[in-house]
């Protein structure tokens, strides 16, 4: 059993089932995402691990106990939300001594806790302001620190920072990561942002419809995504329509074109339809790019986000965007131009409905 | 445009004199009790009247324990319904409201056949069983007021987060209430504890109906009898209402924080 052990959860309101047969185990100092857009029961299964809601069926282990008949406050976990949620009657480091307040600890000991958390997030100078004099990201720094100061076996996210604006959110998710690979602290994150999940988590949960779609590392995730939800939902991956030529073989005809697959396909027959995905960096339409399949297309559009630029091309009835690094030597294509996108047919994914 | 300021200020103008022209006439009228030359006559003749004294003294009273039950009912009502019971905030509303639909003098009849000295629960029967009564009373006056001072307060914090904050940490109910939601709804708190002294203070109807020795039937009877001290008894009690309502305006403007809402 692993350390925080979710079995068969089932979470239903009123009529609604929203959490489906969710499976999980957690390993101890592992740090986990759950991905998923709005809706998808993210925050239910949350607030099930802390005991805000009961769940309808399954069970929850943390360390080997069952959490079943233990409320809130007598589990041991950290919780962070994303409105923040700090005492706007207390100061920083009453904030944080909160915890250890209720605990019952000595004045010292509370004292020099609160000392290392406030070490821990850079904020020793602001001990006695008040929530209402700090910034957004300096109140979501305190609101781990007072999680994180009980000593939780598991600490839970949710969502810590979708209020803050996109510069602080890089920085403090890597300091949140950071400080979690400081404590081995075993943790689990919420979020929608899927490049914040893949940019620090261990493995990422990817949710569909109170149901996990797939679990794995950040690399499994992106590389192979286990179904079209996963593929669509995590980074920006093409979808390419065609139909199975030969299942022995793995050909299939894209755009009117044949091209195999490495590998063959199973579990079709000739004539099926199939979904494929391509990464936009696995394609090409520089001359002399590499690549066994090329395809013709026209150039639709084209976005410049900085070090890449990304094109659209339409193949036959897909568009296919791509991206390439902004070679400043290099005229990108403009709309309109006939093109040649060559990719190596291994990059090609088949993609389960 | 000018015209129209104008305008404006005179019926600023009229309508502010409505209010203070009496006034000032029950203040001059007060201050005329010797024959020839103003003088603080009167108001030495109440503040030296044993029974003035008496009656303030236990109204005041009165108003600080309402205030403190008052609260002690309110703000837990409040949490909870904002907390576990969204669906039944406009019956509860609704109740908080009732007070001011139905005049004093039914509700003192209500207590009146509900607790009398032959009933069940016979608070009248003894003297501080009445003042309980009397207590209780001021309590459902207060009520709207108190109510509604109290959840404005709490819109303004997130009650729910706070508390699964302070849960997730440890807390139970009584620490999460008096260390997490008290401190932050203070500013309500207050407010409704003003207008509540205000109500208790200048009550006629329960008091005088419970026959009990508070500030209100008392200044009924002074106007009844006497010349001048009513005069300079209503300049006092206009000077407490507007002490409240001072310190109610001052509290309400002190209250530091601008609390974080996502
Ligand atoms: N207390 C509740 N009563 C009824 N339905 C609820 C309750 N809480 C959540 N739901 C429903 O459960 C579903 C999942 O909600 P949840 O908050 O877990 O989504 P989420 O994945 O966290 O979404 P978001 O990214 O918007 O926060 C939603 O359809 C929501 O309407
Ligand atoms: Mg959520």
């Amino acid at each position: 059993m692993a350390f925080l052990q979710l079995t068969n959860i089932q979470k239903s309101f009123g009529p609604v089932q929203v959490v489906h047969n969710f499976d999980m185990g957690i390993d101890k100092g592992e740090f986990v995402s759950f991905l998923g857009p709005s809706g998808c029961g993210k925050t239910t299964i949350l607030r099930m691990i802390a005991g805000f809601e009961t769940p309808s069926g399954g069970t929850i282990f943390i360390d080997g106990k069952d959490q079943g008949a233990l409320k809130p406050n007598q589990r041991n976990i950290g919780m962070v939300f994303q409105a923040y949620a700090l005492f706007p009657n207390m100061n920083v480091h009453d904030n944080v001594a909160f915890g250890l307040k209720v605990a019952g600890d000595s004045k010292p000991e509370i004292d020099k806790r609160v000392k290392q958390m406030l070490g821990l997030i850079k904020l020793e100078h602001l001990a006695d302001r008040f929530p209402y004099q700090l910034s957004g990201g300096q109140q979501q720094r305190v609101a781990l620190a007072r999680a994180l100061a009980v000593k939780p076996q598991v600490l839970l996210l949710d969502e810590p920072l979708s209020a803050l604006d996109a510069k602080i959110r890089v920085s403090l998710r890597e300091e949140i990561r950071q400080i979690q690979q400081q404590l081995g602290i075993t943790t689990v994150f919420v979020t929608h942002d899927q490049e914040e999940a893949l940019s620090i988590s261990d493995r990422i949960v990817v949710m569909n419809a109170g149901r996990a779609d797939q679990i794995g590392t950040p690399f499994e995730i992106y590389n192979t995504p286990a179904t079209r939800f996963v593929a669509s939902f995590v980074g920006t991956l093409n979808i390419i329509e065609g139909k199975v030529a030969d299942p022995a073989i793995g050909a299939v005809t894209i755009g009117g074109q044949q091209i195999s697959l490495s590998e063959p396909i199973t579990g079709a027959k000739g004539g099926d339809s199939i979904s494929l995905a391509l990464r936009p960096e696995a394609g090409s339409i520089a001359e002399g790019a590499r690549g066994d399949t090329a395809l013709p297309g026209k150039v639709v559009s084209r976005s410049f986000l900085g070090s890449v630029i990304r094109t659209k091309l339409r193949v036959g009835e897909d568009i296919i965007s791509f991206d390439m690094f902004n070679d400043p030597g290099m005229i990108p294509p403009v709309a309109g131009e006939s093109v040649t996108l060559r990719f190596a047919a291994k990059d090609l994914l088949v993609i389960r409905e | 445009m000018k015209a129209r300021r104008l305008g404006a200020w005179i019926a600023i103008a009229i309508g502010a004199s409505y209010f203070i022209v009496p006034l000032l006439g029950t203040l001059e009228f007060s201050l005329r009790m010797r024959r020839d030359a103003y003088s603080f006559d009167a108001y030495r003749s109440v503040f030296s009247d044993f029974q003035f004294r008496e009656t303030f003294g236990y109204s005041m009273m009165m108003a600080v324990l309402t205030i403190i039950f008052g609260m002690l009912l309110v703000v837990p009502t409040a949490y909870w319904v904002r907390l576990r019971l969204p669906q039944v905030r406009p019956i509860i509303e609704f109740i908080t409201l009732l007070p001011l639909v139905i005049p004093a003098i039914v509700i003192v009849f209500g207590y009146l056949r509900l607790y009398n000295s032959s009933s069940i629960l016979p608070l009248t029967g003894s003297t501080s069983g009445t003042n309980m009564l009397l207590m209780f009373s001021y309590m459902t006056l207060s009520l709207p007021y108190m109510y509604r001072a109290v959840d404005t307060a709490m819109r303004a914090i997130d009650v729910r987060t706070l508390t699964e904050a302070a849960e997730s940490l440890g807390a139970r109910w009584p620490t999460i209430l008096f260390r997490c939601i008290f401190p932050n709804v203070m500013s309500g708190v207050l407010s409704g504890a003003f207008i509540t002294f205000a109500i208790v203070m200048g009550e006629f109807t329960m008091a005088a109906l419970l026959n009990r020795p508070a500030f209100g039937p008392y200044l009924q009877l002074v106007g009844a009898n006497k010349a001048y001290e009513p005069s300079a008894l209503a300049v006092i009690a206009f000077a407490i209402t507007w002490l409240s309502m001072g310190l109610l305006q001052l509290v309400s403007r002190f209250q530091k924080s601008a609390p974080a809402k996502a």
